[in-house]
């Protein structure tokens, strides 16, 4: 197989390939039976391009990466040809592996709080590896330290090289990763998730810096991702991965623009989009196979729409062939028409608002935690989590709150939900405060809402069997019987499509999609009036998270459910709700209908985010312009005065640094906001090209 | 609960896996059974025939007779009696206040949590056998005093491994999530965290049972352990120590049993913490606590 011999490349000049991958195949072999998590991968990447590997988990991308840099556990077994530079990784030893991984290839991975060593100076580690290979004599290392840092636009690189790794924010932790990478310029960067870590504005600096750094040195990138945004923003070339195997690679914009694999193609059309929104999401069926049990033949047919069950699927493993001038599939059937989707039922219209009175209302909500010192514990002052939250929910309205950590959303939620304490402000529900209720009344209240939280692996009692997670609530208010007792726990499991031959098993047994399934029958049980969702989808994988969307969707038509929707997703969070409200530092910054506020965003950080968030469409990414914003987010400790934002705006003036801007309707848009500059970005606020990411491609 | 039953077969089906805890349970389960039904074998530790005291080994006494001419086995099965019993009592003693004060503890932090584990730490400032000493010196010489001051200094380990377990399981979201739904702390505490943290305690169990069989026979080898003629392992030491030259098998079978018991204790709790450690289902995986006294 001939996955690409000849690729040109960006300046149109044909090279040879930096790593080149034959026939690889890694087994894990563990007690049982040997588990095949690559089962045969061929890849070129070429200098100075950008190879994303896409795929979900389970789907062989990191392991793939792991085996080219020869850094596999022992109970790996590799087989095929990984030749680097002309090396072959597979068979060198460790010594040759050694000089190969200073000098040929940089590693870039997912946590940075993880990879920087918390006891030695920034400084110091970037230049390590340069120092153990001798290609650094110590005097320089100080300087060359302080040069890599500035390289990576970190400020005051000469005060930053000698800090500690938690002196560092999370965005300046991966860049100073991607400096240490960097360090020994290798023609090789492999980059593992390198922004699933960051809050949206600090991925597009961090993207920014990597591909500038890419574009300077000429070297190659393999990126690894399951985040189709990121894909199109900063791709050359795309792999796709599905159990164990890439099933399609091509240029990033035929991938985008006529996929040839279903897998591909499904997969395109589950994600949410923030450029369009009324379409209700393909949600690919099943969950991906788990490498221990992979389906014979395809081991996409059981999900897939195209095959629908033809028996060479069943049987038969596709191999990798061109389909098309440019792209390459592993289907039997890619040069068929696909299936027509089912017509998309469209997300009726939000129902213009009531007036009346609303089901949930925050009321200038605040939440400060006091920080103690010393042996009396004395306060010295309060980390303003949550700063004056006003937001209201209508009956059968989803609400979201959105903004990047640390913006005090989920403590929000969790206040309301009376698993905090508000340090003042007033919380009603059907008009009725629930702040300060004693235990039994807040017991009583707690039953009209309900809380889904963002992680299904910790959230469910793992000795408990799933009909006595679900039946829990029930039992706690002594309603079991009442309700039905089994045939409720039954009906609930119907109505988030669950079996009834799932009883009986316990929460480790069910996979992501499923757990949280179960998470929102249990939230169901007590028939609420309102579900509080905590990134409901965010640790699900991309084809599970559209199937979940739906399902709350769905949920809410039926039961007439509000709902109040905490996440930074903006994709998401444009395709479910009908208001959304921006949470920077504790406060709303603006509040309006969905549209209304995606389409013409008034308050600058609106802007910034939207405009930091990768689209799934590489063909508008050489017109798109970003903001990317200076820093990140202040500790909320130490607000700054004035406007908190002020720091990072493009149209701070003296007035944000001393008046805080008071939260007002902004006319003409069925907006609110806090801003003493409102209104919608003019052309020259976009910057030029010269701070954009495009500018390298 | 049938839950955690579950639980406990899994892991007995685990150890039965392992050859070196296999054998152990075999060892352990063959003394419990003969200690519980040493009534019905024939065997008696108290009748004394003084002609034959301290016979070797023979057909009728296979391990020898001691200096009143009672059979060694018939003493050993019984002193397992002795052994097991207090190990029992001890540690259900520990468990049943060193559980509920890591849980209070651990659960509401603060003063409660200030108050309780300076308590325990107080506890664990008590020397082991000087304490049992004091205590069998106000209690008088028996079984209880013996099995109340080894249960007391066990409690530390127990408050102090259920602290842990509620401490990483108490900001895990399926115990807020029942907070959630209105759950009380009492029931998040007993109906919630204590059912994921019994892999830990179970672990704590096996070891503290090996700490109390040999403080029981090493309160008795100081002659201040059950009164006699109850038999007991540390006392069959303590006199056989005197009679190494004229009758140096007499010592044996109770050294061996008594060493083999520890072993398999030990044994097992070191199996049960790897299996638990490679199973991420609970909380964390945490090592037992608890000094050899």
């Amino acid at each position: 197989m001939d996955a690409g011999t000849v690729t040109t490349v960006g300046n149109g000049s044909v090279s040879e390939p930096v790593l080149s991958v034959r026939g690889l195949e890694v087994d894990f072999v563990g007690s049982g039976h040997p588990v095949p998590v690559v089962r045969g991968v061929d890849f070129d990447v070429y200098p100075n391009e950008v190879l994303c590997i896409v795929g979900e988990s389970g789907s062989g991308k990191s392991v793939t990466a792991l085996a080219v840099s020869g850094l596999l556990p022992e109970t790996a077994r590799i087989r095929g040809s990984i030749g680097l530079n002309g090396t072959d990784v597979t068979s060198a030893d460790d010594e040759t592996l050694r000089m190969m991984r200073g000098q040929e290839v940089g590693f870039i991975f997912q946590d940075p709080a993880t990879t920087l060593n918390p006891v030695l100076p920034v400084g110091r580690q970037i230049t390590e590896g340069q120092l153990a290979h001798g290609r650094l004599k110590p005097a320089d290392a100080p300087a060359r330290a302080v040069e890599l840092l500035r390289e990576v636009d970190i400020a005051d690189p000469e005060g930053r090289a000698n800090q500690y790794p938690h002196e560092f924010s999370g965005g300046m932790r991966q860049r100073a990763v991607i400096a240490m990478a960097m360090a020994g310029k290798p023609k090789l960067i492999i980059a593992d998730e390198p922004t699933t870590a960051l809050d949206v504005t600090v991925q597009a600096q961090v993207l920014a810096v990597l591909a500038r750094r890419q574009a300077e040195t000429g070297a190659a990138v393999i990126l690894i991702t399951h985040d189709l945004g990121v894909v199109a923003e900063v791709a050359d070339r795309v792999a796709v991965m599905y159990g164990g195997r890439i099933v399609e690679t091509g240029p990033v914009g035929d991938i985008f623009k006529s996929p040839k694999h279903p897998y591909t193609s499904a997969l395109l059309q589950s994600i949410p989009r923030i450029d369009a929104t009324e379409a209700r999401l393909e949600p690919i069926p099943g969950t991906p196979p788990t490498p221990a049990a992979l389906p014979t033949g395809c081991t996409f047919h059981p999900r897939c729409m195209l095959g629908n069950g033809r028996p060479r699927c069943q049987s038969e493993d596709p191999a990798l062939r061109p389909v098309g001038p440019t792209q390459m599939a592993a289907c039997h059937y890619a040069e068929e028409p696909r299936p027509t989707p089912q017509a998309a039922t469209v997300r009726s219209a939000p129902a213009p608002r009531t007036g009346g009175e609303p089901l949930l209302a925050i009321d200038d909500l605040k939440v400060h935690f006091p920080i103690r010192k010393g042996i009396l514990r004395r306060v010295v002052g309060h980390v303003r989590a949550v700063d004056g939250v006003t937001l209201s929910v209508d009956p059968g309205e989803t609400v979201s709150l959105v903004g990047e950590s640390g913006c005090g959303k989920t403590t929000t939620a969790r206040t309301v939900m009376g698993l905090i304490k508000a340090t003042s402000g007033d919380v009603r529900f059907e008009g009725r405060s629930i702040v300060g209720l004693s235990r039994g009344a807040m017991r009583k209240a707690r039953r009209q809402m309900q809380y889904v939280f963002q992680d299904p692996f910790s959230s469910l009692n793992p000795v408990l069997a799933v009909e006595d997670i679900i039946a829990e609530p029930l039992r706690i208010h002594g309603l079991y019987d009442e309700m039905g007792g089994d045939k409720r726990i039954a009906e609930l499991m119907d109505m988030v499509g669950l079996s009834r031959t799932m009883f009986g098993r316990f929460a480790r047994e069910f996979s992501g999609g499923q757990k949280q399934r179960i998470g929102i029958a249990r939230a169901l049980a007590l028939q609420p009036k309102l579900l509080i969702l905590d990134e409901p989808v965010a640790a699900l994988d991309v084809s599970i998270q559209a199937q979940v969307l739906n399902l709350l969707q769905d949920l809410q038509k039926e039961l007439n459910l509000a709902y109040l929707f905490v996440a930074h997703n903006l994709s998401v969070v444009r395709h479910i709700s009908d208001r959304v409200a921006v949470m920077y530092l504790g406060r709303i910054v603006e509040e309006s209908e969905r549209d209304a506020l995606y389409d013409s965003p008034v308050h600058p950080y609106t802007q910034s985010l939207l405009s930091a968030a990768p689209v799934p469409n590489p063909e508008g990414r050489r017109a798109r312009r970003r903001i990317v914003l200076e820093g990140e987010i202040p500790n909320p400790a130490k607000p700054p005065p004035g406007c908190t934002f002020h720091p990072r705006c493009f149209r701070a003036t003296e007035r944000c640094r001393s008046e805080v801007p008071a939260f007002l309707p902004y006319p003409g848009l069925p907006t609110r906001a806090a801003c003493h500059h409102a209104g919608p970005l003019r052309p020259e606020e976009v910057p030029g090209p010269a701070r954009d990411l495009e500018m390298v491609r | 609960m049938k839950k955690w039953l579950q639980a406990l077969r899994r892991n007995l089906v685990a150890l039965m896996r392992r050859p070196g805890a296999a054998l152990s349970v075999i060892f352990l389960l063959a003394i419990t059974l003969a200690a519980i039904f040493a009534d019905f074998l024939p065997l008696d530790p108290l009748r004394q025939r003084v002609a034959n005291a301290l016979m070797p080994p023979n057909g009728t006494n296979w391990f020898g007779t001691d200096e009143l001419g009672r059979d060694i086995i018939a003493r050993v099965v019984y002193g397992a009696r002795t052994s097991l019993i207090t190990a029992a009592g001890a540690v259900a003693i520990a468990a049943a206040v060193g559980v509920p004060i890591g849980l209070v503890a651990g659960f509401f932090g603060g003063w409660r949590d200030a108050v309780l584990m300076r308590f325990i730490d107080v506890l664990l400032a008590l020397p082991g056998i000087l304490f049992a000493m004091a205590m069998i010196a106000v209690l008088g010489r028996s079984q209880l005093a013996a099995l109340i001051a080894v249960g007391v200094t066990g409690i530390p380990s127990f408050a102090r491994i259920t602290r842990a377990q509620v401490l990483a399981l108490r900001k895990r979201d399926f115990v807020t999530a029942v907070e959630s739904f209105g759950g009380s702390s009492g029931y998040n505490m007993f109906r919630t965290i204590l059912p994921n943290s019994w892999s830990p305690i179970l672990v704590q169990v096996v070891v503290l049972s090996s700490v109390a069989i040999l403080l029981e026979a090493a309160l008795a080898f100081l002659g201040v352990g059950v009164p006699p003629p109850t038999p007991s392992w540390g006392e069959m030491l303590r006199t056989g120590k005197n009679y190494l030259y004229e009758a140096p098998y007499y010592a044996i079978l109770p050294g061996i049993v008594l060493t083999l018991t520890i072993l398999s204790f030990d044994t097992i709790g070191r199996a049960l913490t790897e299996i638990l450690e490679d199973r991420h289902d609970t909380g964390a995986g945490l090592k037992p606590e608890g000094s050899k006294a």
